[in-house]
């Protein structure tokens, strides 16, 4: 699956237009707890989260994950969003609540980041 | 001794949540312009950024310093107190002292030692109450 592939299966808006849409997301993934995040983050992750602060973007960027994305409507405070375009990662955003981006995306085939999930 | 190829000090301050990740990717940058392997670079980066966050959320300041043989990175980071009273009970997963402003951002979920120790090779750790700690990683450039 592409970002751009995510991102017309979610409907979600891209905060980061600026960024190249062919990325490959590897898998889904949501967790609010950043530290657990790097325990268990990997490369090409679409990660939900309600977090919006700059450290998701560091979190993200650090372990190449293809996406954030913010559910629920919440809106990612734009040094945030300054910061993702910076270091090249793309943020979508969403109405829809994180359960639901997480049945979406599994019910297109995208795979939990953990093989025996 | 092994030749360094690099060696710079990264100064980290206390509670500067705002650029909190900036030592660790310049980190990131420096080793991947070196053609540092991809499975090391992402175990390094990893150890750092929480490293980098213990001396924000933990610390009363401190350094990062980035070393480099041929091989390996090392990671040594000093701060200047409040040190750890009980390594062992800090290095449980799930402990946590972080404060509130801390947990509020998403961090204190006691990860952070465990997870540096997982990612690197070799992991030190000294501390004294009121004085200080400091923590060495060592990461094998032939990912071992």
């Amino acid at each position: 699956m592409t970002l751009e592939d995510l991102i017309a299966l979610t409907g979600a808006q891209n905060m980061t237009p600026e960024l190249p849409l062919d990325t490959q997301v590897s898998c889904g993934y949501t967790c609010d707890l950043l530290s657990w995040v790097m325990a268990h983050g990997k490369q090409g992750m679409a990660w939900i989260t309600v977090q919006t602060h700059m450290n998701v973007i560091a979190v993200a960027s650090l372990m190449e994950m293809a996406a954030v994305i913010i559910p629920e409507g919440i809106p990612m405070e734009e040094p945030s969003l300054e910061k993702a375009r910076e270091e090249g990662v793309a943020v979508l955003q969403s109405d829809k609540t994180a359960f639901a981006l997480c049945a979406l995306m599994a019910q297109s085939g995208l795979p939990s980041s953990r093989p025996e999930d | 001794m092994s030749q360094v190829l690099i060696r710079e000090v990264f100064p980290v301050a206390a509670g500067a949540y705002e650029t909190a990740g900036e030592a660790s990717a310049a980190i990131k940058r420096k080793l991947k312009q070196l053609g540092v392997d991809s499975g090391v670079l992402r175990r390094v980066s990893v150890a750092s950024y929480e490293v980098e966050l213990n001396l924000v959320i933990h610390s009363m300041g401190g350094t990062l310093t980035l070393t480099v043989d041929p091989q390996q990175v090392t990671l040594c980071s000093k701060d200047v107190g409040p040190g750890i009273p009980d390594i062992d009970k800090a290095m449980t997963e799930g402990y946590s002292t972080a404060n509130e402003e801390a947990r509020s951002l998403g961090f204190g979920a006691g990860m952070g030692l465990p997870n540096m120790k997982r990612n690197a090779s070799t992991f030190e750790i000294q501390s004294q109450a009121g004085v200080g700690t400091s923590i060495t990683m060592g990461f094998r450039l032939d990912g071992k």
